[in-house]
């Protein structure tokens, strides 16, 4: 028995050993069936002047299910948006829970599971000068709110390819929902 | 953050005691000492411990003392408002209180710098009183003198680091010559004891020469049938093994053009994986972020400031974000993009061949599966590898061992009740639900 042990032992080196450089891909048996033959999404193609597979839709063109938003990235399309859209959602009990997952994934980090501006990122110093949803000198409305996490503004990036539309709205519901829990 | 900056202060007080000692070479930090409190006596009517906080809730995001942000460095603002413009400390209190309405009101500086920060509108901070602006101001007011205290302990710091390298070397060299030592007085006793034996007519018996023991298994035929029988079966499991792996990228660790470390995203600081790898969520494919993801918190995150071993330096930290704002085109000098970019090319590590399919969102948004579940302890991980062997075989058995997560989920309520009644179980598997039919992943 000892023996056997032994001998599966060196067997389990010595199949270690096939593939030695762990930096390279290993060999495939049947290359033309593992590789595809369609461009895959980050590909690099020779076709386009970039080298890249992946394109961005052509211009003038939206995809479907998606909207056009109409306000500028501007300080007077921000000013706009704050005061005149609106959320076109009203979120049931389900769909809250989704959105507060969906806030604590993308938001938390920097602005805090309570909106006052003590994410992790806060806490441990990387990102500081994070406001609470509360503060009276920017007073974020649906409409503002929607317009940042679309365009985002000074320091905060968009969000807009990390969240479609519904999300935002979401997002957007339960941020205003976090702001009147802060202002109580 | 008060104790940090006494803490500060304290280390500050302990290298001015040291510089007594090598008064020639730590002078001008003595001097530099002498001036941050001839300062902070100049702006007096302002506490800067309570203004580095207020700073830091209030106006970092936008602002640091030495750096260009969204808005520009503060550091001496009040003196070099002062000294260029002649505006004084009112001007200031208006503008921070509501900066559109001085713009609007013609003021002239006021519209200078709203017009070269690209028109951003600072926010308005009414609820800032005469105190806590002044505290502010005080704080800004501060001389910078946190490089001279941090070059000072890191030549603190390095000296016994060196020692301990030094030291490791000396035990092992001394480990080294007590075993030459050691081998060379065997070697001496054993000679003596030859001498010994010869002396004393000690006679030592040589070895009768018998057959040789390859000579007697050679002609053993049993015994060479047996060692047959062994050697083939065991190269028979050696070849399957060899065949078995072929294809496998278990372990598979490639080189990245950005050094990129999950253990300190996602270990660390705590990014869940799908605020990067956000189509996992609802794509087929867990996508490779595209840069202006890293931009979020990079505009703001210049330079590493946390754990370091010799191997990752923060030189080596803060070269790795440098390569990440060349490729994104960002000019971190003038804070704004260039335009110039170059795609970074990742290497994949994981890649199931074409004729396996596999769908993130349904593992992760229907069945709710840890992302760890396949790709092992990613937050651990300072290189990215590959953990699971992504073998048919490894899908399969996670079928079989997995019930199907039907909670909150309207659309296997039927189908759930109906085959769990014929296979007479409580709870499905994902194989039961057809998780084994080859057309699932292979057409």
């Amino acid at each position: 028995m000892k023996f056997n042990i032994k001998i599966l032992f060196l067997i389990a080196v010595l199949m270690q050993s096939c593939w030695g450089d762990r930096g390279a891909p290993n060999y495939e048996y049947m290359p033309n069936m593992y590789e595809s033959l369609s461009y895959e999404s980050y590909s690099e193609n020779n076709l386009f002047e970039d080298n890249l597979s992946a394109r961005l839709p052509v211009e003038g063109t939206i995809p479907r299910g998606y909207s056009l938003y109409d306000y500028e990235d501007t300080n007077e399309g921000y000013e706009s948006a704050k005061k005149n859209l609106t959320n076109p959602y009203i979120l049931n009990q389900e769909e809250m829970l989704k959105a507060k997952e969906l806030y604590t994934v993308y938001c938390g980090v920097c602005h805090g599971s309570k909106g006052a501006g003590q994410g992790i990122l806060v806490k441990r110093e990387k990102i500081l000068g994070i406001p609470s949803y509360a503060d009276p000198g920017r007073a974020i409305t649906s409409g503002s709110t929607y317009h940042v996490i679309y365009y985002g503004k000074n320091t905060m990036g968009s969000y807009a390819n990390q969240l479609n539309e519904k999300e935002r709205w979401m997002v957007t519901s339960y941020v205003m929902k976090l702001k009147s829990d802060l202002s109580k | 953050m008060d104790q940090k900056e006494l803490r500060r202060q304290f280390s500050l007080f302990k290298s001015s005691r040291l510089s007594n000692l090598k008064t020639k070479i730590f002078g001008p930090l003595l001097l530099a000492l002498f001036f941050t409190s001839t300062i902070t006596i100049f702006a007096q009517d302002g506490d800067p411990f309570a203004g580095k906080a207020l700073f830091n809730t209030n106006c970092a995001s936008c602002h640091k003392l030495d750096r260009k942000m969204t808005g520009p460095a503060l550091r001496n603002v009040e003196t070099r408002l002062l000294e260029d413009e002649g505006l004084d400390r009112e001007w200031l209190y208006a503008w921070i209180r509501n900066s559109s309405a001085l713009i609007k009101s013609g003021d002239a500086y006021a519209n200078k710098i709203y017009e070269e920060y690209n028109k951003s509108a600072m926010t308005a901070y009414p609820q800032l009183t005469d105190s806590d602006l002044n505290n502010i101001l005080a704080y800004t007011a501060q001389e910078k003198v946190v490089p001279v205290a941090v070059a000072a302990a890191t030549q603190v710091s390095n000296v016994p680091s060196n020692d301990l390298g030094l030291s490791d070397q000396i035990i092992l060299g001394v480990f080294a010559i007590l075993f030459l030592l050691l081998s060379i007085g065997l070697v001496l006793v054993a000679k003596t004891l030859k001498n010994l034996a010869e002396l004393k007519g000690v006679k030592i018996e040589e070895k009768k020469k018998g057959k040789p023991i390859w000579k007697a298994y050679l002609e053993n035929q049993f015994l060479m049938l047996c060692t047959a029988v062994i050697f083939l079966l065991v190269s028979a499991y050696g070849f399957y093994g060899w065949t078995m792996q072929v294809g496998v990228n278990q372990g598979y660790m490639p080189v990245q053009p950005i050094h990129y470390s999950h253990k300190i995203h996602s270990g660390d600081n705590k990014i869940d994986c799908n605020y990067c790898h956000s189509s996992a969520r609802v794509s087929k494919h867990s996508g490779i972020p595209s840069l202006n993801i890293c931009m979020n918190c990079h505009k703001s995150i210049y330079e590493y400031n946390g754990e370091t071993t010799e191997e990752y330096s923060k030189e080596f930290y803060d070269g790795e974000i440098k390569k990440l704002y060349k490729a994104v085109g960002w000019d971190d000098e003038a804070q704004e993009y260039t335009g110039v970019t170059y795609p970074v090319k990742w290497v994949r590590i994981h890649n199931l061949p074409d004729f396996a399919y596999f769908n993130h969102s349904q593992h992760v948004s229907v069945a709710g599966i840890d992302c760890q579940t396949c790709h092992g302890p990613v937050e651990e991980m300072e290189i990215m590898y590959q953990h699971s062997p992504l073998t048919m075989g490894w899908c399969i058995n996670c079928h079989r061992e997995t019930n199907v997560n039907i909670k909150d989920n309207e659309y296997y309520d039927r189908i759930h009740k109906e085959l769990s009644k014929k296979y007479g179980v409580e709870e499905l598997t994902a194989a039961q639900m057809g998780g084994l039919e080859c057309g699932k992943c292979h057409y």
